[in-house]
């Protein structure tokens, strides 16, 4: 199913309305939908989230844009809040933390396999592998502080094992900057696929640094802060992907582009029929609004938008389980470390992050202590009991 | 400074906190609007439920059975005319509840080790028994469901619900400022609703015929009769000690 971006307009800013009502409408089934529904939900609030946040940053540096962004800007906080309040009230932070997780490893696997540039790629899937740990580490916290099992989200899509572990994830500031994609050279998919992972791994930093501090235990207080701050590292890791030097306006389109994009992966996949509605609607919606800022480059830069808006979009992000892939990355790839916007063997790793990791790991690492002799088990490592035989 | 959360303190919450200040904010409120009267006593909200949860589906179903073989084997047999799933439902719900009690109990032993326990208060040994009956009734249901077919790890919609239920009971005893008496408190509750459910689950194993089960269900059943008797008398004992009514000094300070 191809997108004729160019001819395809969607539906006008001014009818692209709600009520409240539409806002807190019915949710997806924890229990009943694929684990890949609430992937999508999670995206697409990650997206829309980071609309919002960037529309603001450029409402403040740029006055002529205010009243544009502003009006779009309304529509896309109502567009998150909708998908936001598509997750049901019976999924715990915790349970949505797993989720979270899933999300960005699974979607970050298909990004990393799909990304023409071989260095964003390496990119991606170093940041995967410690995804990938960290939905260990809360897996483990999940069964031991409340006797419940991850794989009830994950639906065996996700393997639940150590990744790069997150105790030595912890790096300086000066090695978690990496290179930028060239804005003259490089693919459409390429710029998508930044802005797609910053939006997920931004969502989730936010979303740690709220729930963080309202569990009790004391050990789940000190887990969301270390993963928290990976999740700092990693949105550092990529915002610097997309080339700084694009205009603010083109900055704008593109996120309008991706937006289009992930919609549109999204309605080709979805199976839930409440979640292709609103796949559908928020698609027509991205297409109005994209054609609203390609208008305005017209008229402000005197810049062809087809320069950077070509005809129809890449491949659509597939949700699907990225087990081999991931595994395979694990085996080749957990010891990975950097030096500057370098990959480098373990022993080549800047002094700096070392230092800086010893100086955070000094009185024990939360991340060490939750998952101290765990293996994942299929209904709790609780199972592990025998019982006399029933006669 | 207090030590002990029934110590006199700071606490700021009460409008006898700022009698000053009270007056103004009863006033403005009075002043901004109608005072209460029925009309406002939550018909909207409850309207607005009632046509929500009319149109609301349910939080999930129960998932088909894990192999068919085992289905054809007991349910079909012995479930005819049945609605199986209810079964299968409640026992996920006390699986569920199995499993978050164990952990529960383990999180309540780290509260006995820095707590000042009074005479009639618990024993470790005491609360380790409970914690490992708790676990070995994970392992009653978990071979119970693969008995009758079902997937003992499936979240059914019973074990999603009181899994929401005891959120609230694991913050109160994972949080380092709760006391142990606070935390017997959170287990009465969670003891009281234990019991009563594997008296249910006893009930419907009977009725359904599943002699077998219904024997070990029973047996967990007086273990937790045996559980709630225990904890009522040492939240009692804890409460007479700390009030200062009884002659209950503690046994073991910290």
């Amino acid at each position: 199913m191809s997108l004729d971006l160019r001819n395809e307009k969607g539906v006008p800013l001014e009818r692209q309305v709600f009520t409240w009502r539409e806002l807190a409408g019915p949710t997806y089934s924890k229990l009943d939908d694929d684990a890949f529904a609430r992937v999508r939900v999670i995206l697409m609030n990650g997206v829309e989230a980071e609309a919002v946040r960037f529309s603001h940053a450029c409402a403040r540096m740029n006055r002529d844009l205010q009243l544009p962004l502003a009006r779009v800007r309304r529509i896309e906080h109502h567009q998150q809040t909708l998908v936001n309040w598509l997750n049901p009230a019976d999924q715990s932070p915790l349970e949505t933390t797993i989720g979270y997780e899933q999300t960005a490893i699974e979607v970050t696997a298909w990004v990393a396999q799909a990304e023409p540039d071989p260095y964003l790629a390496q990119v991606y899937r170093f940041g995967m592998l410690e995804d990938f740990d960290h939905l260990y580490r809360f897996s483990a916290l999940m069964d031991r502080v409340t006797g419940q099992d991850s794989n009830n989200i994950l639906q065996s899509y996700t393997d639940v094992r150590p990744g790069r572990p997150t105790s030595v994830e912890h790096r300086a500031p000066e090695d978690e900057l990496r290179r930028p994609y060239n804005r003259n050279t490089a693919s459409l998919l390429s710029k998508l696929n930044a802005l797609t992972i910053v939006s997920a791994e931004h969502q989730v930093h936010d979303y740690y640094m709220n729930i963080g501090p309202q569990f009790a235990d004391p050990v789940a207080r000190m887990l969301y802060a270390e993963i928290a701050s990976i999740e700092e590292q990693h949105v550092t890791q990529y915002e610097c992907l997309a080339d700084p030097d694009e205009t603010w306006l083109e900055k704008w389109l593109l996120h309008e582009c991706n937006e289009v994009y992930t919609y549109w992966s999204c309605l080709g996949q979805e199976s839930n029929p409440l979640l292709k509605s609103v796949w559908d609607r928020f698609l027509a919606y991205e297409l109005g609004q994209m054609h609203f800022v390609m208008d305005l480059m017209r008229q402000i830069e005197k810049r062809d938008p087809e320069m950077l808006i070509p005809e129809s979009l890449p491949d659509p992000i597939k949700y699907e389980s990225q087990r081999e892939f991931v595994r395979k990355t694990l085996a080749n790839e957990v010891d990975l470390r950097t030096n500057g916007p370098d990959f480098v063997p373990l022993d080549q790793e800047s002094e700096l992050s070392m230092e800086y990791r010893a100086q955070v790991n000094t009185d024990g690492s939360p991340s060490e202590l939750i998952t101290s002799d765990y293996q994942f088990t299929p209904g709790t490592e609780l199972e592990n009991v025998i019982v006399p035989p029933i006669h | 400074m207090p030590t002990k959360p029934t110590d006199i303190g700071t606490n700021r919450t009460g409008i006898a906190t700022s009698p000053i200040d009270s007056q103004r904010t009863i006033k403005a409120a009075k002043a901004a609007g109608a005072g209460p009267s029925p009309a406002h006593n939550g018909h909207a909200l409850e309207v607005e439920r009632i046509a929500r949860s009319r149109d609301a589906g349910p939080v999930g179903t129960v998932p088909p059975p894990a192999t068919v073989k085992g289905m054809a084997k007991t349910l079909v047999e012995r479930l005819q005319g049945h609605k199986p799933t209810v079964f299968i439902d409640k026992l996920g719900e006390r699986l569920a509840f199995e499993r978050t009690g164990t952990r529960l109990y383990e999180a309540l032993l780290a509260k006995f080790e820095v707590a000042e326990v009074h005479a009639g208060g618990p024993t470790r040994a005491e609360l380790e028994k409970i914690r490992d009956d708790e676990h070995r009734h994970v392992g009653i249901l978990r071979d119970a469901m693969l008995h009758i077919g079902a997937d003992p790890t499936a979240m059914t919609p019973g074990a999603d619900v009181v899994g929401v239920a005891g959120l609230g009971w694991i913050q109160v005893l994972t949080d380092p400022r709760t006391t142990l008496t606070q935390c017997l408190d959170v287990i009465l509750i969670a003891e009281l609703a234990d019991g009563d459910g594997w008296m249910l689950l006893t009930s419907l194993a009977d009725a359904l015929d599943f002699d077998d089960l219904s024997k070990q269900f029973q047996a967990a059943l007086v273990e937790e009769e045996e559980h709630l008797m225990l904890v009522r008398g040492w939240i009692a004992a804890a409460l007479l000690g700390q009030a200062g009514v009884a002659p209950t000094p503690p046994v073991r300070s910290v």
